[in-house]
Order: C-alpha cells, then structure tokens, then sequence
C-alpha cells in the first residue's frame, strides 16, 4: 500500500498508443507494454546496462537526436517513434556498421540460427557489404579469425566481436573474478585480458557465463567433440558416455521444444544411436557424492570442524575458491564432483566388472558446464586425482556440443522413443537428480545426513528454505538432536558476499553449497545460449530447475543411501563412506591459487 | 619491440607503495595513482601495474583497461629525448605525417617505441595549440616549429647522443 502510493506512474506515448509506467523506467521497458520488444546486443538488466550497441535507437519528439532506449528513462508526456523512417534508417545503418567490422561466417559459425546479430541483421535488412569489411587481416589482406585458444573452456574469437560489453560486465559483475576487459581506445578497443596475455594465464575459473551472454560467436566453449567422433570410430575402444542432472532439462531447447522440458529417455537413444559402448548416468556419481560429502560432513562434526564445510561439485566455484579465497581451501570438501567419481569408478569397479583394460576405456561426459573441461585436467597439476594412470574422464562436451553432435548424426531427436540407462550405473535418487539447480547438493546432503544422524529412515524430505533461484538461502535446521546451520550461493557475487561475511565472524554456518554459476547447473556456461531479451523477461534458471524437481518428485527412490546402485557399488568394490578405497578412488586435494601476478607475465616479458 | 625493459630500483617501488598507500581509501583513486607512478618510472612498467592492482585491490584487467585507454599513459619506456610530432588538423595538412614517418626512418623505431639505446621515443601527438608553427613537434620542453621532412636530421643533430 504504502509503495503504491510512493511509485509514482508517467503516461506517455509510444507509436500513438497511450501507455503508464512507474516512473524510473526506462523507454526499453514502456515500450514493452504496448507489445514492443526494442531489439538491443548489449543490454542486460541489472548487468550491462551501458547502451554501447545503439540499435536500440528511437526517436522522441522534440528532441534533436536519437536516444537509446534501454538507458533513457520514460517521462511524463513524452511522443516516442519506434519505427519512424529516422529510426529504422538509424538501427540498418548501425547494424551495418558492425557487420562492417565483423568477420562473416555465418554459414557454419557454430552460432548460426542462434546469432542475435544474424538475427536482427536479418530483421532489418543490414546488408553485410554496405560498407567496407574492416574485419581483422593477415599479410596478404585476406580476413582472418582473431582467436585466443589458450583456455580449456572457452574460445575467444575478436574478429566476431561487436564490442557490447556483456562478456566483461559478466565477469566483472555476477562473476566477479574481471579477468578480461576493454583494452585501448577507439577503433583499436578489443576484448581482451591484462598486457593482451592468453586468457589461461590469468585468474579465470572457466565459468563460462561470458560465452552465455556472447550475442554472437565471439565467445564460445571450446569445441572437443572430434575426439569423441575419434574415440567412436576407434575399434579398441569401448567408449562410456554420462548426461549430467541438468542435461536432461535443457538439450530440448536446442531442437526447438519449449523451455523446460524433460528429454532424459531422448538423451539415452540418441547416445546409443551415436555408437556410444555404455550410456550411464552422472546422477549415480551425483549420489555417491552425496555418501561421500555427508559422510565427510558427519565426521566434520566429530572432530569440530573446519567448518563451514564447502561443496566441491561446481569447478567454478572451485577455483574460484583457490583464487580469492585460498585460506578456506582446507573448508572444501575433499569428495570430487559427481563426473570425476564417475570417471573413476568408471576406469576401475566398470573396467574390473566388464574385464576391460583401463587403457581402452574411453570415458565421456555431457556437462552443462565449460569449467568441467578444466576439471579433469587437474591430473596434470594434482599427482593421485586421476584414479588410475589414465584420466578418469577424457573428454567434457557441453550441451551445446552435445546437440551438435546429435545434429551431426542426422538423429530425429525431437522424435525420438525413450529408453533406459544402463543398469550397471544408471539408476538415480531424486536426490542425485537435484544436483543441477541450485541447492540441491545440499538438500540431497541433508536427506542422508539426517537419516545418519537419526539412525533412522526420516519421512521429512523437502528442504524447501535452500530451494529457488534467489542469489543467497539460509537454513537451520535440527538433525538428530545437531542443530545445523546452512547456506546456499550461487554466483561468485553471492559467495562472497556469504564469504565475507562469515570472514567478519557476522554469519556462523556448518555447510555451504555455492555454485559458480546463477541458479546453478541450470544456469550454466555450456547451456544453449539464451538471447538478451530473454535473460531479462525471464528467469531462465528457475524453469529449467522444475524439471529436476518434478523428477525428483516422481522418483522411486529419493535419497542417495537408498539408491541401489550406489549399495551395490558399496558392498562389492569401495567398502564404507569414507572407508580407505573410497578415499582413494573418490577424493581428492585442492590447491591455492594466484591471482597476482597472472603467471605468464614475466615469461611474457621482454627478457633481458 | 626492440625495447630492452629497464632495471627499477628498490627505491621506484617504495615510492611507489607509498603512492598506494595514501590512496588505499580513496574511492576511484586508480587514474592519480597511475599518473603519480608514471612520475616513478617514467612509464607504466607491467610490474607497477600488478602492483597496484594488488594495493587498490583491483583486477589487473581494469588497471590495464584504463592504462590502455587514456593517451596520457605509456606502456613501454620513453627516451631521454621524447619526441612527440603534433597530428593536430593544421599540422596534418602541411604535412606532419610526412615528418613523423622521417623520423620514424632515421630513428628506425615505429611511433609508440623507442631506440634500443633510450635516447630517442616518438610519438604522434593531438593538437598542441601553436598552429602558427605548423608543422611543430617538441624534445622535451622544446619546440620546434615549421619542420618538414628534409629538416629532419638537422633536428635530430641538435641531441646528441654522449659518447
């Protein structure tokens, strides 16, 4: 009541039609309630809110120039045009000033059909060629890529770079870590990292949201499905594949169903279509992590701590940790995220039951996560993560990468029939399940570490404090006569607003999920790109974690103890939680990281 | 670059802290402290800038955006002699750019470098404000006005380098 009243309302005019808005708001959004969506590149609501692109221009009367929608506030009485001669003339041109300075690929860009600037150069008619390609070139004149490879996430390719700034006020903002910028001036601005250094050198934790926000193919994750078309058609090898939880909610949107829709039995035939060996599930893993963490956890509170525990499943969130705040690595949990107890347990219980060799394993994972490709190279920096003397898993691809490949073997996925996982490691909890949104990993943790607590098998299930998109959740809760505190974050914003406030003695907590991404796995680096309007319509995170938890919901089983797979696994290979086989096999050591200097520099440096 | 980077001293980098120190609290203290360390070390050398990220508890990037973005910093050491050849409009048309490509032939440097021996870095430079002198440059604090291309060496001879 009290706000109504304080919110005042302006009436203005857009293409003839009266409309209100709050006052405040912008012209972007008064425009949207008379049912039009002004087309932006750059801007992101509450992120990038910058006006760099300027094709969002329209025309207000009385005033001399353009303004830019998405920045200029509405105001009482105003005359707006939309698609005044001025206005769409304005919006060609400028897109035809960035297609002048961009390198045209479209044919087989990987983000073609998903490109905002194709799109809108399509909508409006910008004709590539109006004006002079000013794109970056070799010696002999030729246009050619501008490409930083040097991260096992991400590609950066500034010859597609339309300058919108939403990658850097990405990183800069929900991601904090700001490891590439704006460097120079004017024509020569480029995207790049300190001293135009390899983007691997510097404190970047691979999340991946830059490539979520990308309007084009600037950004995209680095693309590894060759060498699982390699290890496919390489007779010696049996190749294993693994979805992860949030996979199953999300490739559907990349063969044109609606947000939100479960695909799981799809995700499995087109695996089996596409000549993988085994299709197991990363939920299983997802459900050993949990025996694994709230075993750790439930020891954490015999021996007083270190508390707050963290989770480890997200490798954003993980280097992130062993960057910005490396004095809490000895708080992560030493359990290894669900894929690298899959890759484990893939290359020793599945070798040794299937009398296979390790070294013909060949072990893959869907991920929607770019930071999973770092993950399982940590074996080169860490002696004793890999489980046996060949990675545990060899090769990451996103969902992106995965609808590719879907694409690529002419499979009819939208129509195709469901099928089953394979049994030996292909039945999950609902626990396992909720993995890919965000406070899942706890809710899952709390359900086993209760029933351990209690010694009994507790029909309370729905931790529902720590569910939903919001960026912190506390909780308090009383497990076995143990009154147990906990938070879930999700962004590295978050965090360390949790961080630093439990670092001021202000928050005390037993365990923290965070994850490196908003929303968690759902909002990942490695899912399909979502264009700019939509990110800020919508919450993008929040529908696709519905699907988790309806399958949680329905699920037979719905805590990871109960999961027979995960017993099984127990009893005939690893012995207890905890026990020393699973220690082995199952967990592993974290390090601290620095940010400054970024390490290459003095190698980068002129010598002397 | 043909640049050798230069030796600092334990000194330039206690100066340095001090300049950090005093603007710790100050909130967009970045572009003072940058102009005050290009004082220290006659350019932004990319220790300093690491170091003062780390004392203003930046990202390096952003030290580096802003170090890239403004005109008034450099990136690479200067000369004891720094020539700087103004490209303003009137300069331009009588013929600067001519001038600033011979110099860039006689130095065998490209404009933002400088000789391997530290005697000589070039510029091109925005309007300096005497357009009468046009075409004009300045060596330090001197200036030198109605200088063509064949004028050139005969400025150059004016520095000497010591022997």
């Amino acid at each position: 009541m009290a706000i109504a009243e304080m919110t005042k309302t302006i009436t203005l005019k857009i293409n003839g039609q009266e409309t209100q808005v709050r006052e405040g708001a912008t012209i972007m959004e008064a425009a949207r309630q008379v049912g039009i969506r002004i087309p932006t590149l750059c801007f992101l609501k509450e992120v990038n809110e910058v006006g760099a692109c300027r094709v969002c221009m329209v025309e207000v009367a009385g005033m001399k120039n353009l303004a830019a929608a998405c920045m200029f506030p509405a105001a009482d009485g105003m005359e707006i045009s939309t698609n005044s001669p001025r206005v769409r003339k304005a919006v060609k041109t400028n897109l035809e000033l960035l297609l002048s300075h961009h390198r045209m690929d479209c044919l087989s860009c990987p983000r073609s059909t998903n490109c905002e600037l194709q799109t809108l150069a399509f909508e409006y008619d910008a004709q590539q060629y109006h004006y002079e390609n000013t794109s970056f070139r070799d010696e002999k004149n030729n246009i050619v890529p501008a490409i930083d490879t040097s991260s096992k996430a991400i590609t950066r390719d500034n010859s597609k770079c339309i300058l919108c700034n939403r990658c850097v006020a990405m990183c800069n903002g929900p991601q904090v870590t700001g490891v590439i910028g704006r460097n120079g001036r004017g024509f020569d601005t480029y995207i790049g990292s300190p001293f135009s250094l390899p983007v691997n050198s510097t404190s970047c934790i691979d999340c991946g949201q830059c490539v979520q926000v990308c309007p084009t193919a600037a950004l995209t994750e680095k693309d590894d499905t060759q060498k699982i078309w390699d290890a496919l058609s390489n007779p010696d090898m049996h190749v294993v594949v693994a979805p992860a939880p949030s996979i199953r909610a999300q490739v559907g949107e990349l063969f044109g169903m609606p947000m939100g829709t479960n695909v799981q039995g799809k995700v499995v035939s087109a695996c089996r279509l596409m000549g993988f060996d085994g299709v197991f599930d990363i939920d299983t893993a997802a459900d050993m992590t949990i025996m694994e963490e709230a075993n750790e956890f439930i020891q954490r509170f015999k021996d007083n701590g270190p508390f707050p525990m963290f989770t480890s499943c997200s490798p954003g969130w993980v280097k992130f940790l062993e960057f910005y705040y490396p004095e809490y690595v000895p708080n992560l949990s030493s359990a290894k995220s669900p894929q690298g107890m899959y890759g484990a347990l893939m290359k020793t219980y599945y070798a040794e039951k299937m009398g296979i060799d390790p070294k013909n394993i060949f072990v893959a994972t869907i991920m929607p996560c770019t930071a999973k490709k770092f993950e399982i190279t940590r074996g080169d920096e860490t002696p004793g993560f890999n489980a046996t003397k060949y990675p545990d898993v060899d090769v990451v691809i996103t969902t992106v990468e995965f609808a590719r490949m879907i694409k690529q073997s002419a499979i009819d996925f939208k129509n195709l029939a469901d099928s089953e996982f394979d049994p030996i490691f292909g039945v999950a909890s609902g626990a396992g399940h909720i993995f890919g949104a965000s406070g899942g990993v706890m809710e899952a943790a709390l359900r086993t570490a209760a029933d351990t607590l209690t010694g009994q098998s507790l029909d309370a299930l729905d931790y529902k404090e720590v569910r939903g998109t919001a960026g912190i959740k506390e909780a308090e809760y009383n497990l076995g006569g143990q009154t147990v505190r906990v938070a879930v974050a999700s962004s590295p914003a978050r965090a360390k607003e949790l961080l630093d406030m439990v670092k001021r003695g202000e928050r005390e907590y037993h365990f923290i999920e965070i994850m490196g991404c908003a929303g968690g796995c759902v909002g990942g680096g490695g899912q399909p790109n979502v264009p700019g309007y939509m990110r800020n319509e919508y919450d993008i995170p929040a529908l696709r974690a519905d699907v988790l938890r309806n399958i949680d919901k329905n699920s037979k089983y719905r805590k990871s103890h109960d999961n027979p797979v995960v017993k099984e696994i127990y009893d005939s290979f690893l012995g207890e939680p905890g026990g020393h086989k699973a220690h082995e096999l199952l967990h592993t050591k974290h390090e601290a990281r620095n940010v400054y200097p970024p390490k290459t520099l003095f190698d980068y440096l002129p010598k002397e | 670059m043909a640049t050798k980077a230069p030796v600092f001293t334990t000194e330039q980098f206690e100066r340095l802290s001090d300049i950090i120190d005093r603007s710790k609290e100050v909130k967009g203290a970045l572009i003072g402290v940058l102009q005050q360390a290009q004082e220290v070390f006659g350019y932004l050398p990319p220790e300093a800038q690491v170091k003062i990220a780390q004392g203003l508890d930046l990202p390096i990037e952003q030290v580096y955006s802003t170090s890239t973005f403004y005109s008034q910093f450099f990136l690479a050491p200067k000369g004891k002699y720094r020539i700087n050849v103004c490209m303003g409009t009137a300069c331009y048309v009588k013929g600067a750019g001519a001038m600033l490509d011979q110099f860039g032939i006689q130095l065998g440097i490209k404009p933002g470098e400088c000789t391997p021996d530290m005697m000589f870095s070039l510029d091109g430079c925005r309007c300096i404000g005497v357009c009468g002198l046009a075409p004009v440059l300045t060596i330090n604090e001197d200036v030198h006005g109605k200088i063509y291309s064949e004028d050139v060496a005969g400025v150059l001879a004016q520095y000497p380098k010591p022997e």
